[in-house]
């Protein structure tokens, strides 16, 4: 059969059916057309109900194909099935639009103005003093000391004649002490330390040699003006060995401070000196230059020998080699046991580093203060990062 | 110590520069604190010579001069001074020229309508003395015009702190000497003078201490005539910082200063009988030269005669004796006394002085003859007067030490190697005397050595420290074990911990105000009281945190802070029962004023600021504990937080019923009003050192887990409890009703009112549940609130219907 013939007889079967060809397409551009138009969810779902719902004329027009002739239905339900298709199409492409269109309408609405500010958590701070500490426990650390403490009222055989200082000598009274009424149990006058020195004794009376340690902490003296407070930090370095001498306190001493300071150009001057507890004694200066911050202001900037131009010397540290009668009284042979011993005050570490100028506003606990000189609790020392906080 | 160029070029022969000679004195351990040369602070004075001198038109007391400054025109000056008149030569100032007493600049100016070119200077204003009276008056040979720096004879002054190991070098002899050791010129011979005497001392000598005082020697000299010390010797005393008194006064100071050797002299017209060092008697009573009383005890040592004390033995000279205008004879003192005896002296009586600072450090006990024949020959030339033969008392400890020294330990000590030529050589030309076996004997003006490392450190201060190379420390073999205690690493982790929850870290003093510490006081802890506080503020050391972090919320508070939150990590001070200290490590926590300020969210507290109360505090301490790694899901919430904390809003964390690991709460509002704070302030302290450690070995690996396969179930359940009873009990309870299978319990309500009958509450719970291996059934589930409602009901809830 010719391909014309079998077209007509479809045209034809439809015509039996009820259902022109024409009037099929008739009703689903109509329908296509009112779908377009729909401008609520309601319409489109009552047009839905219309084509597709059990009484549309599309499902209607569905019912009929269980009726004919296995021709006629092979010849009509593509027809109507993709009228179906179509129309369901549109349907959802515009549900899907409609909904889209109230969802943006709705977020419109929800509109928040975000230049206010958000609830706010406090930001926390850890005291630069603290910060301080916890670099050096790190530097010292890689260097292999370990961190020792002592008590801060300490008895007068530890603070002083253990150290060298009987009772009639004279440093004794360069320590501005601060006493109590009280004596312990061996009759000793009970004091408050005046310097970190007593770890030394306890450390190398309770453990014996070697020793490789710092003593981080709080010490007192009787003392108050702008750069001293009658309480303040120091840190004690004591390394006992076999053959320990004043090359190797000189190697610590710059190892320390150029890591503390990550400058490669700091520069020492130790110059004789005396300490009961040492012999030989050295005091240490530091090269420094005075520059401009981006602030404006002057700041001494460690760095550089203090005898270039434009730089100067400053104190900055006690130390020696550990005196025989002190190792003796710690029980140990200075015959055998040889070292050296330091000790540094902490919050001027902290001032020359971070640029604080008042010692006193260390210990006042002004929040503005704090929160403006110290430091995050994440910017935790480590070697990997740098020990030191950047501002 | 301050000493002039000039006075140091009597003793030492050098050329060096004033700089060269700080480098050197730095590099030998002699540290240079100030260098000052008066010609600088002179200049832009000169010589100048008065030719006119008119009565000022407008006031009485003002003179208009013209004076010749030695070039130009004479310059018209107005002066104030009495003594200015024609014809006198005197010191002008020039405009620019800085006035050193007062930091003044000279300008032109019009003075009373005068106009003045420059001023006629005194003595004060040129800080050269403490006369004032008038305008300096120069004598007639004085070259008009030459700068008076150069024509006084100006040098510069260099001030050395001198450590108290080197009593020998608090003279300049002995700042000579080191320097000389140092390369830095030759030193001079000590010049003893050569004098007549006549005749034995008329005066009695006598120590009877030896012990205090092992050697007085003395001499009288007669007919001498106490003036003004010559002008050298003033400008010396001036640039040392003493005040020229007069001529018998300034050169005991002078030789003092010169030789670290004090001495005294006494007008011998006031004394009586015999003078005699010896011990004061009880109660005895001395008027000192600075003109305080001092009362003293038999422990100390004292010059005296028949009628009474004289002088506090090298320590202070009295006032019944000492030297005036009239003096016309004088006893000479010249003695040794004990160190320790001085030191001991002088803090028992408060009393510092120059002759105690050298006594105590050791002066050399073998300069008494010399001494005394230096101090004559000063007081001859200057005074006049004929002097008696020499009395010696007693005998000076003059024994030298030796010490066994090997020139290796430069190296293996001091960590330079120096040529044993060269350690001869330095020993040698500081006066000791090195055997050929290096058996090294000490001079007697160095009793700070009495070791090998003291010679150690002669050798090696001398050769220079710059020369001792660094040396690394040896790196411990292994693994780097923590250095830190686990104490110490608990702390910065704390403290950490504090800050990311948003508190700020505050170093507050350890001493507090005794009232402040007695507020927070333990019972049976006495405080520990400083008998010598620097202020009353700072006395008593702190039992607490608290009352410190208070203060300094207060001090915040005052300075319009709106919220606080501040922490502090340190110790609490106690006692053992031997009478030690017992430091406890503790972190304080004051959260004062607004917990959130007054917001646009209505979210959050209805927009309203909202102060801190208990739970703030308590979150604050459980949130610490936690990260420290305390059991917090074993701690019982009690009372008996202290008086300073709000009975009913306060607690303790305890674990087991004594180990008390915090304590939180709002504090009561008499601690708030005893620290004149307004409230609600919370507070928490955490005991750091009841927190219980980590037992046994350290371990990385953890228990093995993994995450149940099933998914777990929730149970709400809502009991009626008595009002009184702790919801916490309730919770404990009803976790602990089936371990097998409750997880977790969490409460949700507690309400009060409408339904729930007065004297009781209504608690809320949420439980989770979570099954093993299989899913729950129907009546594992009543089984499991079988076992809840029955473990509530012990407590005497119910289950609401």
């Amino acid at each position: 059969m010719p391909s014309g013939i079998l077209l007509l007889c479809v045209a034809r079967r439809l015509a039996l059916a009820g259902v022109p060809m024409t009037e099929l397409q008739n009703r689903k551009d109509t329908s296509l057309s009112a779908i377009a138009a729909a401008d609520t969810l309601d319409a489109v779902e009552a047009l839905r109900i219309d084509a597709l719902g059990k009484q549309g004329w599309i499902s209607q027009l569905l019912k009929t194909l269980g009726k004919m002739s296995p021709e006629e239905r092979q010849a009509q339900a593509p027809v109507i099935q993709a009228a179906r298709g179509e129309v369901a199409d549109a349907l959802a492409q515009r549900k899907q639009a409609l909904e889209h269109a109230a969802l943006e309408q709705r977020l419109v609405a929800e509109t928040m103005d975000l230049s206010l500010p958000a609830p706010d958590s406090p930001r926390g701070t850890v005291h630069p003093v603290s910060q301080v500490m916890d670099e050096l426990a790190e530097i010292f650390a890689d260097l292999g000391f370990s961190v020792a403490t002592g008590p801060e009222i300490e008895d007068e055989w530890h603070n002083f004649s253990a150290l060298n200082m009987p009772e009639s000598h004279p440093a004794r009274a360069m320590h501005d002490t601060f006493y109590f009424p009280d004596h312990d149990a061996d009759g000793r006058r009970m004091l408050l330390r005046t310097h970190t020195s007593p770890v030394q004794i306890r450390t190398m009376i309770e453990g014996g040699a070697p020793v490789r340690i710092i003593a981080p902490g709080r010490v007192y003296r009787s003392d108050s003006d702008a750069t001293h407070t009658p309480m303040f930090h120091q840190i004690e370095g004591l390394v006992i060995d076999k053959d320990i001498h004043l090359g190797h306190l000189k190697w610590t001493l710059e190892t320390f401070l150029k890591a503390f300071f990550e400058r490669n150009d700091i520069v020492l001057r130790l110059r004789p000196s005396y300490f009961p507890f040492t012999e030989p004694s050295v005091e240490v200066d530091v090269g420094f230059a005075v520059e401009k911050g981006a602030d404006g202001k002057d700041r001494r900037v460690l760095g550089g020998s203090g005898d270039a131009p434009g730089h100067a010397w400053m104190e900055l540290l006690g130390s020696g080699m550990v005196n025989r009668r002190v190792i003796e009284m710690s029980g140990l042979d200075p015959d055998e046991w040889q070292g050296f011993a330091f000790g540094v005050g902490v919050d001027r570490l902290a001032m020359l580093k971070y640029g604080m100028d008042d010692l006193r506003a260390f210990f006042d606990g002004d929040v503005r203060w704090l929160q403006h000189y110290g430091f995050s609790p994440f910017d935790q020392p480590t070697l990997s990062a740098g020990v030191g906080a950047s501002a | 110590m301050k000493f002039s160029l000039t006075w140091l070029k009597d003793h030492l022969d050098t050329d060096a520069s004033p700089a060269e000679i700080a480098a050197a004195l730095n590099r030998i351990g002699l540290e240079v604190e100030g260098m000052e040369d008066p010609a600088e602070r002179l200049a832009g004075f000169r010589i100048a010579r008065v030719l006119t001198a008119a009565p000022h038109p407008d006031a009485d007391k003002l003179q208009v001069l013209t004076v010749d400054t030695g070039e130009g025109d004479p310059l018209q000056v107005v002066c104030g001074a009495p003594n200015a008149r024609a014809g006198m030569k005197g010191v002008l100032g020039l405009p620019g020229a800085v006035v050193p007493a007062n930091g003044m600049e000279l300008r032109k100016s019009a003075i009373r309508g005068v106009e003045s070119n420059g001023m006629m200077c005194s003595v004060r204003e040129l800080e050269l003395g403490d006369e004032h009276d008038g305008i300096i008056e120069l004598p007639d040979d004085a070259p008009v015009g030459t700068g008076f720096a150069e024509y006084h004879g100006a040098s510069p002054v260099f001030d050395v702190a001198i450590t108290p190991n080197r009593p020998d070098c608090m003279g300049v002899y002995g700042i000579a000497r080191d320097l000389a050791a140092a390369g830095i010129g030759t030193l001079k011979p000590l010049p003893v003078p050569q004098f007549a005497v006549s005749g034995a001392c008329p005066v009695e000598i006598r120590t009877d201490d030896a012990q205090g005082c092992p050697a007085f020697y003395g001499r009288t000299i007669k007919g001498v005539t106490n003036g003004s010390a010559p002008e050298w010797m003033q400008q010396r005393l001036i640039s040392a910082g003493q005040r020229p008194i007069s001529a018998l006064v300034d050169i005991t100071n002078y030789v003092m200063l010169a030789y670290g050797r004090p001495a005294h002299a006494y007008d011998t017209a006031k004394l009586t009988g015999a003078v005699v060092a010896r011990r004061a008697a009880d109660g005895e009573t001395v008027l000192a030269l600075n003109e305080k009383t001092y009362t003293l005890t038999p422990e100390m040592t004292v010059i005296a005669d028949d009628h009474g004390v004289h002088d506090i033995a090298g320590i202070m000279g009295g006032e019944d004796s000492g030297c005036s205008d009239n003096t016309s004879e004088v006893l000479l003192e010249v003695a040794y006394f004990d160190p320790e005896r001085i030191g001991a002296t002088g803090r028992a009586l408060g009393l510092t002085s120059d002759a105690r600072g050298r006594f105590e450090r050791g002066v050399d006990p073998a300069f008494l003859d010399d001494g005394l024949a230096i101090l004559t020959g000063l007081i001859l030339d200057i005074c006049g007067g004929e002097a008696s033969e020499p009395v010696h008392a007693g005998a000076p400890p003059t024994e030298r030490k030796t010490v066994n020294y090997t020139p290796c330990l430069a190296e293996t000590l001091g960590g330079v190697a120096i040529a044993e030529d060269e350690q001869r050589a330095t020993l040698a030309s500081l006066g000791f005397e090195v055997a050929d076996d290096w058996t090294v004997t000490v001079p007697t003006w160095r009793p700070d050595v009495d070791g090998a490392p003291d010679i150690v450190e002669e050798v090696v201060r001398i050769h220079g420290l710059d020369s001792i190379q660094s040396v690394p420390l040896a790196r411990k073999d292994g693994v780097a074990l923590p250095t830190a205690t686990p104490q110490q690493v608990l702390e910065r982790r704390l403290r950490r911990a504090a800050a990311a929850r948003g508190l700020n870290e505050a170093v507050t003093w350890s001493f507090l105000p005794t009232a402040d510490a007695s507020h927070f006081a333990q019972e049976g802890q006495p405080l520990w009281v400083l008998d010598n506080p620097i202020s009353e503020d700072m006395k008593a050391m702190r039992p607490s945190l608290l009352p410190g972090l208070l203060s300094a919320a207060r001090r915040n508070l005052d300075r319009g802070a709106d919220g606080l939150r501040l922490f502090e990590v340190g110790r609490r001070y106690f006692r053992n029962a031997d009478g030690s200290s017992d430091e406890r490590l503790t972190l304080g926590v004051i959260l004062a004023g607004d917990k959130s300020p007054r917001s646009w969210a209505q979210t959050v507290n209805g927009g309203k600021s909202a102060a801190f109360d208990a739970y703030d505090a308590k979150a604050e301490a459980m949130a610490l504990l936690a990260e420290a790694g305390a059991p917090v899901d074993k701690l019982q919430v009690m009372g008996d937080a202290g008086d300073q904390f709000h009975p009913g809003q306060s607690g303790t964390l305890r674990l087991g019923p004594k180990n008390v690991l915090a304590r939180f709460g709002a504090l009561h509002p008499l601690t708030l009003a005893a620290f004149d704070v307004a409230g609600p302030v919370v507070a928490v302290e955490l005991f750091l050192d009841a927190i219980p450690g980590k037992k046994g070995a350290a371990s990385f690996a953890r228990p093995a887990y993994s995450p149940p396969a099933l998914q777990s179930v929730m149970r709400d359940f809502a009991f009626l409890v008595p009002a009184s009873l702790p919801a916490g009990d309730l919770l404990r309870v009803v976790k602990g009703a089936d371990k097998a299978n409750i997880v977790d319990a969490r409460i949700f309500d507690d309400f009060r009112g409408a339904g729930v009958p007065e004297g009781s509450k209504s608690i809320a719970l949420e439980v989770t549940l979570q099954p093993g291996d299989k899913t729950y059934k129907d009546e594992d589930l009543k089984a499991i609130t079988d076992k809840v409602v029955t473990a509530a009901a012990k407590l005497g809830a119910e289950l609401r219907g």
